[in-house]
């Protein structure tokens, strides 16, 4: 094992698939069922080799592992891969959302079947790569370079209005991606190297920390998304096919996060600190805004997005709180949004494939014709409400827990998102799903067949076992976050120290 | 035997739920009530082990580890003493006759597995809430209580005032809530931890301690109490948060009858008698618990004075007793609340399940006004009602009499300024209590029908399925108080509840049995009065109610349109959150935020070009093109190389 380049194969299996897929040729209708076959396989494939890591990944050290290294472009930049307790997760993530993705456009992609299972398998290695990659460029490159296929994905399979949505993400995260570019090559020209644990132990300048800092932060809210620069997700949610939506959703909206801990709080500890109250004040902007703009939402996508922007807030809030249970509550909270946000995502979908249309006021009493649909909606919409016992409660009480240290005010308006939360779903569950069925459409509706409950299915008992017990999950994670948050505090205490010196003198 | 207590009832109400198709109504009515029936049977072996043994008999119970994180460190575990094996009994036994009631009430339903397996997931967080041993396992409780309720009371899911009554009571406790969970990680925060055997023993050390909450420097016990109180309030609906309740009424009758009167409402109660340790160190607190409690009983009861809706009536007057458990609280007298929690779970549960029997009788009528004369077609439900009614309102040797009276010494007992503002209001509301208890008597029972013939052709009385449950509650309503009284409140009171509630100066309830005797009848006299004039209004002069609405015009509709809450907080709360996000959604995220953002850039791109071509004509222009330019040149470089 120790010398079988795990990570790599995990990245790249997905392009093996692609290049399977691109091999198929024939008649229109084979092409589609062995691409869908192909992909399939290969996303199962690429989950099980993921489950290595489950099983011998080593809880007890906060170092990287199965790392792998090679020179590559003449020596100044490297290939290397490795993954700690931070990243760990992220990537079975993203290797087990995938073929649920693969799944749920199983027959409801009609055009392009062979180029949108391309697209997936594309993102799903960029996304990977994102997650295990140690080095700088490399992050870049798997960074900015998930943003095609997800661009043509909306771009190609999206809704009618798919152009301005692509556009609009286009050129949010073109600001981003270009800020964090010119960070990039200043750190470079500072520490000599582009290797991600030297630049995590090198202590850049107080002053250019704000200016790296910030120029990173504009790349990862834009992921995130944080208020104000959220409006494109609600755009390319509802634009987007429901497996892209999933996608966006379960992992992409998680590279913000991870970004903000893998670069933000180890590189430029002085800067997040001085900062820190910004964070603190967008994201309680965002949950109290978003979660008001979700009350009013008449798209079931657009509602569920603007959700997704308030629990976001939850995960910023947390990491800031630069405490073990802040950091922690925040990385569980990003997973749980991975299955309960894609889950009701999933939700829409089912309607969506049935009635072509998201539209709320066209719904109503679905549960007289579609009561396992009912059952599982329902599991999903108090699972984001934060019931106790469901992911989501886990994460939402370690970050408030977190957060309570260090301000209370901020966990006094993150807490109106709790209540807001509540009012939204419930309202949304009740104007969908509870009523008389009176909408003649409505009557010829099915309940979910056997490939939809296949997909639930997982969602629903990982949701639950992460709720319930969440140790298998955390057990991953406590000894890369301790350190992280010993390491700032180390920093955070030099720093204080330094600045003592300068004043005494 | 805890866990089978505790995992009983969700292991029924999964396979009710989930395979409910395949085992059928009865199927799932058997497994649901049997498990159910042995719960409450090992309740009561509990409650004779923990609580009627001699000595401390207080167990602990690890199950699983739940969330640890850095010192953050929770379990499922379950703490037993006398507290936690009063409620046991309390929750079973009314849960466990509901269970049966049902099979009765619900049998023309199509969805009765459904139904039964939300009964007995409710049975199952309710437990949980009251055999947990640290606050998170408690709030755990707390929500999957606030689960159950919203889709018990949604459970008739296509009425629309159904639905919005569910959602309304989720997002109200929610409210609640949120006090509740700032409590908790102020306790954290302060204690290190969230288990109670921590908390309780550390907490006399933090006593004049200040906390730094929301830019306050506030006395650390206070705030944290009175954050978990706000919780309470959510739960137990008091004043401020107990819009929700008379809603909730929407939910079939067991519902009200085991969620809304015997024992999810009464978790509030449960809260902070678990916490007595904390709100004993904490004076202000309780002074503030006190004033809700006491404002409650007597604003729930001028409510129910004036309402028509035979439920709605007996949900104020449940709101209503439960602010005389608060104001109990309040003075230290927590034996007393808890034991009226216990008496009241039985005489309110008969007349929950007696007014279903009575709306089950009269075709789902549920308006008093067109009830009446049903005494002689419903026998057996007539005595039944009575005998609850009996014991809400304290007549001498039924439990309430036991129960509550002691409340009302205690309060004057207490000899504070709160206490005998408790004591005045609560003796007050003792009078209203005992008018609307027997106008809804009469107004059901006696009189002439003034139902529709058809309705009146239909009047038969329940099955046996129906009325076993009331004979046994009956049973309780009359002897609960006798029985028990010495324990909870009296002679054996130490011996009883041992560690589990907590004292911190002198017990109140020793004074209340040394008051003069002037507090001692004045609430039976003010039962009388209350008997008095129902019976003036309702029997002997009937025209009495019009001209007395006639006379008191403001009174009876600030009475009756329960003092204006629902209007107030709709205007409040409801529209203003509505108004607001419709505001940020279209004036903030379409107008501004996309509008200077990516909007605005893309607009910008076509003007530039459009200048563009403009600036072989116009100096001015090129000469600012190329200023910009050279801007963000000069920017590029001092960003780049200013190191």
């Amino acid at each position: 094992m120790e010398y079988f380049p795990i990570l790599s194969t995990i990245t790249f299996l997905p392009l093996l698939g692609v290049l399977i897929i691109l091999s198929i040729n024939g008649e229109k209708e084979i092409v589609e069922r062995n691409s869908r076959n192909a992909a399939l396989l290969t996303t199962v494939a690429t989950f099980l080799f993921s489950l290595v890591l489950w099983f011998s990944f080593d809880k007890s050290t906060a170092g990287f592992q199965f790392v792998e290294e090679a020179k590559w472009l003449g020596g100044g930049i490297q290939y290397k891969m490795g993954i700690d307790g931070i990243s760990v997760l992220f990537v079975l993530l993203t290797t087990f959302i995938m073929p649920i993705c693969i799944l749920c456009g199983w027959d409801t992609i009609k055009k392009r079947v062979k180029e949108y299972m391309i697209a997936f398998l594309l993102l799903e290695c960029f996304m990977i790569g994102v997650f295990c990659t140690l080095d700088l460029v490399l992050f870049y490159v798997f960074f900015e370079a998930g943003l095609i296929p997800m661009f043509l994905i909306i771009g190609i399979w999206g809704g009618d209005n798919r152009v301005y949505a692509a556009y609009k993400l286009f050129l949010y995260t073109l600001l981003g991606s270009v800020l964090m570019l010119v960070a990039m090559l200043y750190m470079y020209g500072q520490a000599g190297t582009t290797d991600i644990p030297t630049l995590m132990q090198f202590n850049f300048d107080p002053h250019a920390q704000t200016w790296l800092f910030l120029a990173f932060f504009a790349s990862f809210a834009v992921k995130m998304p944080m208020w104000p620069v959220h409006t494109w997700l609600p755009d390319a949610h509802v634009q987007a096919p429901t497996a892209g939506s999933v996608i966006l959703a379960g992992i992409l909206l998680k590279m913000g996060g991870y970004g903000f801990l893998r670069f933000s709080l180890p590189m430029f500890p002085v800067a997040s600190e001085q900062l820190a109250w910004l964070i603190y004040l967008l994201s309680c902007i965002a949950i109290i805004y978003t979660s008001l703009v979700a009350l009013r939402q008449t798209d079931m996508k657009k509602l569920i997005a603007y959700s997704s922007v308030a629990h976001m807030g939850f995960v910023t809030i947390g990491i800031f709180a630069f405490n073990i249970q802040g950091i922690e509550g925040s990385i569980v909270v990003m997973l749980a949004h991975g299955f309960v946000a894609s889950a009701l995502f999933l939700c829409v979908g089912v309607v969506y494939d049935r009635l072509h249309t998201r539209d709320i006021d066209r719904y109503g009493g679905l549960v007289n014709i579609m009561p396992k649909y009912a059952l599982v909606f329902m599991f999903f919409t108090m699972a984001s409400v934060g019931l106790p016992g469901t992911a989501n409660f886990v994460g939402e009480v370690l970050v408030l827990v977190g957060i309570f240290k260090v301000s209370t005010w901020t966990t006094f308006f993150a807490l109106f998102g709790v209540i807001l939360g509540a009012a939204y779903m419930l309202y949304l569950y009740r104007r969908v799903v509870f009523g008389d069925l009176t909408k003649e459409d409505l009557k010829a509706m099915l309940d979910l067949d056997k490939r939809e409950i296949l997909i639930f299915a997982p969602l629903v008992i990982l949701t639950l076992w992460m709720g319930v017990y969440p140790t298998s999950f955390m057990d991953f994670i406590h000894v890369s976050v301790d350190n992280l948050v010993t390491q700032h505090e180390a920093s955070m205490a030099t720093y204080h120290a330094a600045v003592q010196t300068v004043a005494g003198n | 035997m805890y866990q089978a207590i505790v995992f009983l009832p969700l292991i029924a109400a999964l396979i009710a739920g989930l395979f409910g198709n395949r085992i059928g109504d009865r199927g799932s009515q058997i497994i649901t009530c049997g498990a159910l029936i042995i719960s409450a049977i090992l309740s009561w072996v509990a409650f004779f082990s923990v609580a009627l043994a001699h000595g401390d008999h207080a167990e602990h119970v690890q199950v699983l580890s739940w969330i640890v994180s850095g010192d953050f460190n929770i379990n499922w575990a379950f703490k037993i003493d006398t507290l936690t094996a009063v409620m046991l009994v309390v929750v079973n036994t009314v849960s466990c006759l509901v269970h049966i009631y049902s099979v009765g009430y619900m049998s023309h339903d199509p969805h009765i597995p459904r139904f039964m397996a939300y009964l007995s997931l409710f049975t199952f967080a309710m437990l949980m809430l009251v055999t947990s041993d640290n606050f998170v396992q408690m709030f755990f409780g707390w929500e999957g209580v606030g689960l159950a309720s919203y889709l018990l009371i949604g459970f008739w899911y296509k009425k629309p005032s159904a639905c919005a009554a569910a959602i309304k009571a989720f997002v109200v406790n929610r409210v609640g809530d949120f006090g509740f969970a700032l409590g908790i990680f102020a306790i954290f925060m302060t204690f290190g931890s969230a288990d109670f055997a921590v908390v309780f023993s550390d907490v006399a050390s933090y006593t004049d301690k200040s906390i730094h909450f929301l830019g306050m420097e506030l006395d650390l016990l206070t705030t944290i109490c009175i954050l978990l109180f706000i919780g309470a309030m959510g739960k137990s609906a008091q004043l401020g948060l107990h819009t929700w309740l008379p809603d909730a009424m929407e939910g079939p009758t067991p519902v009200s009858a085991l969620i809304h009167a015997a024992t999810m409402v009464t978790a509030g109660v449960f809260m902070v008698a678990r916490c007595s340790p904390l709100f004993e160190y904490a004076p202000g607190a309780l002074e503030f618990v006190c004033i809700i409690g006491a404002s409650t009983a007597f604003f729930a009861a001028t409510v129910g004075m004036s309402q028509f809706d035979i439920k709605r009536v007996i949900a104020y007057s449940t709101c209503s007793q439960l602010g005389y458990m608060f104001f109990a609280l309040g003075v230290g007298a927590y034996g007393a609340a808890i034991f009226h929690l216990f008496t009241h779970a039985f005489f309110k549960a008969l007349l929950f399940l007696g007014s279903g029997s009575v709306i089950h009788a009269s075709s789902d009528e549920q308006d008093m006004r067109n009830m009446g004369g049903l005494r002689k077609k419903i026998p057996v439900t007539f005595w039944m009602m009575t005998i609850g009614t009996l014991a809400l309102t304290g007549f001498p040797f039924f439990a309430g009499y036991y129960s509550k009276d002691m409340i009302i010494e205690s309060a004057f007992a207490a000899g504070t300024g709160v206490g005998q503002y408790a004591f005045g209001l609560g003796v007050v509301a003792a009078l209203m209590t005992s008018f609307y208890s027997w106008r809804l008597v009469f107004m059901t029972f006696f009189g002439e029908s003034r139902a529709s013939k058809h309705v009146q052709d239909h009047v038969h009385e329940s099955p046996q399925v129906m009325l076993v449950p009331l004979y046994v509650l009956a049973a309780g309503a009359l002897f609960a108080g006798y029985i028990f009284h010495n324990y909870f409140v009296g002679e054996h009171y130490e011996e009883f509840w041992g560690s589990a509630l907590f004292l911190a100066g002198e017990n109140v309830m020793e004074e209340a049995h040394h008051v003069p005797t002037w507090v001692v009848i004045s609430p039976f006299i003010a039962m009388v009065i209350g008997l008095a004039t129902a019976w003036y209004f309702y029997i002997k002069q009937p025209d009495m109610p019009g001209k007395f609405v006639k006379t008191f015009r403001f009174a009876h509709a600030l009475s009756y349109n329960k003092w204006y809450f629902d209007e107030l907080y709709d205007i409040l709360f409801v529209r203003s959150a509505m108004k607001l996000g419709m505001i940020f959604w279209k004036r903030g995220d379409e107008d501004t935020i996309d509008r200077f953002g990516p909007d605005g850039v893309s607009a910008l791109v076509v003007r530039v070009a459009d200048k563009f071509k403009q600036m072989q004509t116009g100096y001015l222009y090129h000469y600012a093109f190329a200023m910009l330019i050279g801007l963000s040149a000069f920017v590029s470089w001092f960003v780049l190389g200013g190191q």
